[in-house]
């Protein structure tokens, strides 16, 4: 009788499903996985020495590539990491507003992954309502900031600038011209919080249609039911925050654990799921965009409300007004040695994490004294979670695998760094 | 971060570990020095004994303590008619791989650096292991204890070349593979060693010697000037005004 041997094969570097750049290397009983062993590291840049080679505030625009479709969250942990340092807190319309635009950077994490987890599994449409939905609200990351993904918008003692008072609106073209063109700008006449006080009426009922896609799709359940079952002590033990986590049926979420920012006032629920499997981090995921509608709505009512500063009255850390400089010398000192020089964080050392939304985005600064980090160490959740995959996928078929990439939330910029 | 009484954490900790950790507060975070031989029976109390219940390995990463509190330009004093200007000095982020630092002030250079999350009592804590031998680091691995830090090791070995011993697969995982150095170290440049191109008299890739210089924009700099108390205090008097 003839030797039967296991057959190894290579998954990636450049598969569609891969997310990215992950190459697996899996060992194939037939089609029954025996071991995988992901292989990450090319994309791998080398943020964290780069970034103890530059000012503090230089490395803020390196944050938003790490996880590059939730790019405020990264910049909020690094952010909260330095203010922490400095003992300084942004003012309280700032700690609004960077909630705001974190619920706002959930939805778009989530719709990226809904959409691209389904397009994996076998369903094209979702990709594309869920990209509808993505434009409309990197028009408010360009509102605000001028950048429609990375937007450098947090700064350590607030955010770059407050709230703007219109939204850029559609020109006439020979293609968008009269009734349409006048559709296109219906929600913009307003200022950016109106815009996106009708984004958040309007998106309940688009989170409704990716789940009339979804939720009791017949080949959806099939594919994920069941599938990648994550008990919560394996979760616990394989450093499994976020989704993963609670999808486990732990409900555990630093917003409502350890609040930073304005989440201690916020209202909201956490999802949890049953039984560990991918159908249920996504039923986490789904009901996740929508609390985050809800904080976004929150947020809104308040800043309408209160106007005031956004970011710390304090030339140290934060430029002066261009107006000023023009007349006053010292403000044109402190200009200049704030772009030239930064500004020195006293020694010492600080973990902070935020719930972003793949799971704890954490950021470990270790700060000497000096204008710039002596160590940055960013604690990127995607890469606790690839590091179970070989425990997980064990004994799946090799489609699981695709699945379970997916409902990883995989992103290589924070694996790879 | 973590809001849950830290203070009566460092009370248990002492109670139960007396002298085997040396235990710190700063910024409401606890930090717990251990030395390489306690750490897996530390570790294994800290994630099973009630009163500690760390069960999830948020991270481990490595510290390279080489040219700690060293600049760029020395801002304390004017030497002979005026400050230096910033061209000389220990010059962390300017030396070329021969002429790289090697003073060290820290008694030992390397050390790991493991966080811990409880979300049974809502807690946290860092661990701290400093590497004994600075020519070859050498630490216990957590593997055994909390499976999700194996990944967390290979990096920090890849980066800081710390061994972690008990590791059942220590590999590369970030570099490149067949990738020569530890690139995280501060005596690493951060232009590299090497640099690499497709050379068509050959037709494949090849490695050269980097061609380029270091260079340094901003310098590195101390200062001990109360511009962050300031900062400190104005933004205190900002958050009461709101």
């Amino acid at each position: 009788m003839e030797e039967i041997r296991n057959y190894t094969m290579n998954f990636g570097p450049q598969h569609p499903a891969a997310h990215g750049v992950l190459r697996l290397v899996l060992e194939m009983d037939g089609e029954t996985i025996v071991r995988a062993d992901p292989h990450i590291g090319l994309l791998h840049r080398g943020t964290e020495k780069l970034a103890e080679s530059k000012p503090f505030n230089q490395s803020i625009g390196y944050m938003d590539r790490l996880d590059y479709v939730s790019m405020m969250c990264n910049e909020h942990a690094y952010v909260l990491a330095i203010e922490n340092l400095m003992g300084i807190q942004a003012p309280i319309r700032a700690q609004y507003i960077r909630t705001m635009f974190d619920e706002i950077t959930r939805i778009l994490n989530h719709l990226m992954w809904v959409g691209s987890n389904a397009l994996d599994l076998g369903a094209m449409a979702v990709f594309l309502y869920a990209f509808r939905e993505r434009e409309e609200l990197m028009d408010v990351y360009e509102a605000v900031s001028g950048a429609r993904m990375h937007a450098t918008y947090y700064r350590p003692g607030g955010v770059y600038r407050d709230l703007p008072d219109q939204m850029s609106k559609y020109r006439e073209s020979p293609w968008h011209k009269g009734a349409d063109l006048k559709r296109r700008n219906s929600w913009r006449e307003g200022s950016m919080l109106d815009y996106l006080t009708e984004f958040t009426n309007d998106f309940p009922a688009r989170v409704d249609e990716y789940e009339s896609l979804l939720t009791n799709n017949r080949i959806w359940k099939q594919r994920t039911v069941g599938i990648g079952v994550i008990p919560p002590e394996k979760a616990q033990a394989w450093g499994m925050t976020g989704a993963m986590l609670r999808g486990s049926g732990i409900a555990w979420d630093l917003r409502k654990k350890q609040p930073y920012a304005a989440y201690a006032n916020m209202e909201f629920d956490i999802p949890v799921g049953v039984n560990g499997d991918c159908y249920d981090r996504y039923l986490v995921r789904v009901e996740e965009m929508r609390q985050s509608n809800n904080i976004i709505k929150q947020c809104i009512a308040w800043l309408k409300a209160n106007p005031g500063p956004v970011m710390v009255q304090n030339y140290k850390v934060a430029p002066p007004s261009r107006e000023e400089m023009k007349t006053d010398m010292e403000a044109l000192i402190h200009h200049f040695k704030l772009f030239t020089e930064g500004y020195g964080v006293p020694a010492g050392e600080t973990y902070t994490a935020v719930e972003a939304p793949k799971g704890e985005f954490g950021c470990y600064l270790v700060s000497d004294g000096a204008n710039k980090p002596f160590r940055v160490h960013l604690r990127a959740p995607g890469f606790a979670h690839l590091s179970s995959m070989d425990a997980i996928v064990r004994g799946h078929m090799l489609a699981d695998v695709v699945a379970m990439i997916g409902t990883y939330d995989l992103v290589f910029g924070e694996v790879d760094r | 971060m973590s809001v849950i009484n830290e203070t009566s954490l460092v009370e248990r900790l002492a109670a139960r570990f007396g002298d085997i950790l040396t235990v710190k507060v700063d910024r409401n975070e606890v930090t717990a020095e251990v030395a390489p031989r306690d750490l897996i029976s530390v570790a294994t109390a800290l994630r099973d004994e009630a009163g500690f219940r760390f069960t999830i390995p948020v991270d481990v990463c490595g510290v390279d303590y080489l040219s700690y509190g060293q600049t760029e330009w020395d801002t304390d004093t004017a030497q002979g008619e005026s400050f230096s200007r910033g061209v000389e000095g220990e010059a962390m982020g300017r030396f070329t791989w021969a002429d790289r630092p090697r003073k060290v002030e820290q008694p030992r250079r390397y050390a790991a650096v493991i966080h811990l999350l409880s979300i049974e009592l809502n807690q946290r804590i860092r661990l701290r292991v400093f590497c004994e031998d600075d020519a070859f680091p050498i630490v216990p691995s957590v593997t055994p204890v909390w499976p999700g830090t194996d990944w967390f090791e290979r990096e920090t070995f890849d980066l800081y070349g710390i061994i972690f011993e008990g590791h059942p697969d220590l590999r590369r995982i970030l570099t490149d593979y067949g990738f020569v150095g530890h690139p995280f170290r501060k005596d690493f440049p951060l232009i590299g060693n090497v640099e690499v191109r497709y050379d068509p008299e050959q037709k494949r890739v090849i490695y050269e010697p980097v061609s380029i210089e270091p260079r340094v924009l901003v310098p590195r700099t101390i200062r001990n000037d109360a511009d962050l108390d300031t900062a400190r205090a104005e933004s205190a008097d900002h958050w009461r005004e709101n």
